[in-house]
């Protein structure tokens, strides 16, 4: 359970766009009658999408109307679940792991990136507002670290100077391409491979 | 070394494609109807003779969690769930087959909810696999198409639609009452059993829940047999397993092989070595981060099963592999696990919420070398107390490494820490909470 809390600044309104419309009504449709509520994580997370990384309270209420629920249960998912920003944390928000496989294989070196990069601090917006880093708990790619993830993609097998260029390109708006940054295919044992061998390249 | 065509996971490392074609190609899809058609009762029993053991880290057996599933459907459906929230740290299975391997996981989904009479399945996705999660969505999207699921699902009479649902990281999520509330669009907390979720599950209903990696072997299980499958590995600890090799060695990597292979093979065979050689070695955790680590004189013979582990006091769990090599600092290792559980209890029951912050403090302490001589044993009180204490199987989790830690490196943290205790006499003072720890020294 971590701490947070929802942003100074709040927003006065909210409401979905169409196409958060529809994608929302698709989800409601995968659950059984009046277990609408079961779809409040995923409408969350598209608030969230629509508006630029983070969840106002105002798109909290809207949803609570939306599903036909109480808004203090709206508000117990977002403050629970740890993927939902209650504060805005940029177009590019910087995840990186540091938990104990991703540490022994240098995760410190990422989060000195990030902060000569980005900002001092964890969860601060970069000088341009455009984005911010964080140390979050393991991301579920550890044959792969160390390794961040930057909104959606996973960037693995990093080192501080491929951190260092990947940050550089998001400062400047551009997507670097997600995936390993030593070349390697996959999860597959680095010039080491001893299974499957008949099928590789086939 | 397991022979090739003898692994399940033929596409682990995306050589072959993961569209319905290819998948098709390498066997999926290719007689279900011929698998359902011999019954519930065969699906069931040849998944019984195949000794086969869920995957995501308890190891309870499959098929004697299919025959709890009600016999006949009531008044309330029964619900399919799949346990796709991946997050002990060290592991990193179900992210390929989800990405990779989508197709067993949707066939073996079929089947099981054939056996256990569901119409619905939910696949709960962490939200972090969002990209990884699309592609198991394409992968739906196909099935629907080839009418391979949805109504009259692969020609075997049997309508079932799959959904997927998206966590939002929460580690305690993997927990499958927890997943349940989450499902149900609640905090992720999980609930007392009994009663267990097989008879009162999501919305009330009869509900089964497997990993991803149990339910993507069952299709390969039943065409080749339940005899092949526990043929593998040895008694009671049978067949195959994904096991993910990650931190201190050469070459890291997911590789399937047989139950009960040795570690050392693992090691120095598929991940290329520990960094600096086997001698560099210093301690494992065999099986993600919750399992207690195995110091390295243990490592040379060590097989990798859950019966042998669980004679080392350790477990497979979910066969996550951490090699932790001499040049790092295994209490400051710990001691980031340690911080780990404290940010991921959902802080529900008090001893969990309360002790993992203790546990994580006083270890980053003991790193520094800033503890006093007495917090060693102290430290084992609160993993005690925390243990067994707890609604859930976290507060297991939390305790366990830490405990891991006091039996193998105990010594380590005692050299390191040496000042003299804050109250240096025991007294006989009743309302103190650690007082049988005083009891002990008189």
């Amino acid at each position: 359970m971590s701490l947070k809390r929802p942003a100074k600044d709040q927003p006065e309104n909210f409401a979905f766009n169409s196409s958060s419309l529809e994608e929302a009504n698709n989800i409601v449709a995968r659950y059984p009658k009046g277990k609408q509520q079961s779809a409040v994580m995923a409408l969350l997370y598209i608030a969230q999408r629509q508006n630029n990384n983070w969840i106002p309270l105002v798109a909290m209420k809207y949803i609570a109307k939306f599903l036909d629920m109480p808004y203090i249960k709206v508000y117990e998912v977002a403050t629970f679940y740890s993927m939902y920003n209650l504060s805005p944390v940029g177009k590019y928000f910087v995840q990186v792991c540091t938990t104990t496989p991703c540490m022994i294989r240098g995760a410190n070196k990422l989060v000195e990136a990030c902060k000569e990069k980005i900002s001092k601090n964890e969860s601060e917006l970069s000088k341009d507002k455009s984005c911010s880093w964080i140390e979050v708990e393991c991301l579920g790619a550890c044959v792969n670290a160390p390794m961040m993830q930057i909104n959606e993609d996973y960037y693995e097998d990093l080192n501080k100077e491929k951190t260092l260029e990947i940050l550089d390109k998001i400062l400047k708006d551009e997507k670097p391409k997600p995936g390993s940054f030593r070349g390697r295919i996959n999860n597959e044992p680095e010039n080491n491979r001893k299974t499957l061998m008949d099928l590789k390249n086939a | 070394m397991l022979k090739d065509n003898d692994r399940i996971f033929q596409n682990l490392y995306n050589d072959l494609g993961s569209d319905v074609i290819s998948s098709q190609k390498r066997g999926d899809w290719v007689n279900t109807k011929d698998l359902t058609n011999k019954g519930r009762d065969w699906i069931i029993n040849e998944i019984k003779d195949s000794q086969l053991r869920g995957r995501g880290g308890a190891g309870f057996p499959t098929g004697l969690k299919w025959s709890f599933a009600p016999k006949e459907v009531g008044s309330r459906p029964h619900y399919l769930v799949i346990n796709g929230d991946e997050s002990e740290p060290g592991t990193c299975k179900d992210r390929d087959i989800l990405r990779f391997e989508p197709h067993k996981l949707i066939e073996g989904c079929l089947i099981a909810s054939y056996a256990i009479q569901a119409h619905v399945c939910y696949i709960y996705i962490r939200g972090e696999y969002f990209v990884d999660g699309q592609k198991l969505q394409t992968a739906i999207d196909e099935a629907y198409e080839k009418k391979l699921i949805g109504k009259n699902a692969a020609g075997t009479g049997w309508d079932l639609d799959i959904y997927i649902h998206y966590g939002a990281g929460a580690y305690i999520c993997g927990e499958e009452t927890a997943l349940l509330e989450s499902i149900e669009g609640k905090k992720g907390q999980p609930r007392l059993k009994p009663p267990f979720p097989a008879l009162i599950g999501l919305y009330g209903c009869p509900t089964i829940i497997n990993n991803v990696e149990t339910i993507a072997v069952v299709p390969t299980i039943l065409r080749r047999g339940g005899k092949w499958f526990a043929s593998l590995g040895r008694e009671k600890n049978t067949g195959t397993k994904i096991f993910c090799i990650s931190g201190n060695v050469n070459s890291p990597c997911n590789v399937e092989e047989e139950m009960n292979i040795p570690l050392k093979e693992l090691i120095e065979v598929h991940a290329g070595g520990v960094v600096g050689g086997w001698d560099n070695l210093q301690a494992v955790i065999p099986g993600g981060s919750s399992m207690p680590l195995i110091p390295k004189e243990k490592c040379e013979t060590l097989t990798m099963d859950f019966d042998s582990l669980v004679a080392e006091k350790s477990g497979l769990g979910t066969a996550g592999v951490v090699v932790i090599n001499k040049d790092q600092d295994i209490i400051k290792c710990m001691a980031r696990i340690a911080r780990f559980y404290k940010h991921e209890s959902c802080g529900q029951c008090t001893p969990c919420r309360e002790g993992s912050g203790w546990m994580w403090r006083m270890l980053e302490r003991m790193a520094r070398g800033e503890a006093s001589k007495d917090e060693v044993d102290m430290l084992g009180d609160v993993t005690k107390q925390i243990e067994g204490h707890t609604i859930c199987a976290f507060g297991e989790g939390s305790s366990w490494p830490v405990q891991g830690l006091l039996r193998h490196f105990g010594d380590e943290i005692k050299k390191r820490n040496k000042f003299d205790p804050i109250i240096k006499e025991s007294k006989n003072i009743p309302y103190l909470i650690d007082q049988h720890l005083l009891d002990k020294n008189a």
